[in-house]
């Protein structure tokens, strides 16, 4: 069969299919490719896209890398409700299975660690956004200072108030994540993201990723509801469950070899 | 077997997942295997991508939430205002010490003459 194998994941043998509908990058269905223990979920993709040269122009493109990101999270996603998998980064493509198989075999001893590492677990996002107030452009609208001691006096109280909320939702931002971590077998700190992002309103004060066992997914879930109506002017917004993403890389961090 | 009857529903994720969210993840998370067709997805990632999202797409990247040229001058006019509006800032203060220290001296002058 022509194509090259694009590859979602690695994951120990599963008993559960995967829905019937699934779809993957490209509008294939993914498939399996057991070898020893290991699976690897696979999908095949055409040269014309994901050959290196025009995978290359094609991630410069914002709307195919799009459709790719979510085909791809879309696999991981279904992966999840049945399994525990290894998500690899967006892009791992192979010429054939066997090439596929060789690295499966390369990297065995790194794939069981990780998976019996991970087994069982789910990734939850936690984002905490600062709402802004009306601010910064266009500072008084209405009453303009009449002089420039009033002026000076605005600033100051403006400067003020926005410093007190930062410091509030930093202190926030700081207890939840304390407190979330210790509901959690391990956490990651992201950047923060955008508030343009999304739509999502506010300034993204915390952006974090918690490893949480499936079994225990419904307390840490409710610790986060129970946080959601705190302070005015604060936020806080779930996501999940996601494969583990944040926590597969590392451990394996020595594995430069690669 | 896992029990995925145990999780809760998913939340904010599928068609809500926040493109940012789901980029932040496939893109910068996941395991890093080199495959038979080799791209830097480093570089890519943190300066091709970014880049042509730039000239591309404004809009887009900002949904992304990349946005990291709007703070840089030489790459964005509001940066450059940013910075006017920094500097006209500046000069206001300066000028509310001066006319605090001027309207002192000048009422004297006034009065005497």
């Amino acid at each position: 069969m022509t194509g090259l194998r694009y590859v979602y994941a690695v994951c120990r043998p599963f008993g559960t299919p995967l829905q019937a509908q699934l779809t993957g990058v490209g509008g294939e269905p993914p498939r399996l490719l057991p070898h020893g223990d290991l699976v690897a979920v696979v999908s095949h993709v055409p040269e014309g896209e994901f050959a290196e040269k025009p995978l290359r122009a094609n991630l410069e493109n914002l709307d195919w890398l799009t459709a790719v990101a979510r085909a791809h999270q879309g696999v991981i996603d279904a992966l999840t409700t049945v399994t525990t998998p290894l998500p690899l980064r967006l892009g791992t493509v192979f010429r054939d299975d066997s090439g596929v198989r060789t690295m499966l075999e390369a990297r065995e001893e790194d794939f069981r660690r990780t998976l019996d590492r991970l087994e069982g677990r789910v990734e939850w996002g936690v984002k905490v956004f600062l709402e802004e107030e009306r601010e910064p452009r266009a500072p008084a609208p209405a009453a303009k200072p009449a002089s420039g001691r009033d002026y000076l006096r605005q600033r100051r109280q403006q400067t003020r108030s926005r410093d007190d909320a930062w410091q509030q939702a930093e202190i926030f931002a700081t207890d939840l994540h304390r407190a979330l971590s210790e509901s959690a077998e391990d956490s990651r700190l992201h950047a923060p993201q955008n508030p343009t992002l999304s739509g999502a309103t506010g300034r993204n004060v915390l952006n974090a990723a918690y490893l949480v066992p499936r079994v225990k997914s419904e307390e840490f879930v409710e610790r986060v509801d129970r946080t959601k109506d705190g302070i005015p002017g604060i936020r806080v917004e779930l996501t999940g469950p996601w494969a583990a993403y944040s926590f597969a890389g590392e451990e394996s961090a020595g594995k430069e070899e690669a | 077997m896992t029990t995925p009857s145990r999780l809760p529903d998913p939340y904010g994720q599928g068609s809500s997942a926040n493109l940012a969210d789901i980029l932040e993840r496939v893109l910068d998370k996941g395991i890093v295997i080199a495959g038979d067709i080799r791209i830097n997805l480093l570089d890519i990632e943190l300066l091709t991508i970014k880049l042509r999202l730039v000239v591309a797409s404004v809009d887009k990247a900002k949904e992304m939430g990349i946005d990291w040229w709007e703070s840089d001058p030489a790459l964005s006019s509001r940066a450059r205002r940013d910075e006017l509006t920094r500097e006209n800032a500046e000069l206001r203060e300066r000028l509310a010490r001066l006319e605090e220290l001027e309207l002192e001296p000048r009422r004297a002058q006034e009065e005497n003459t």
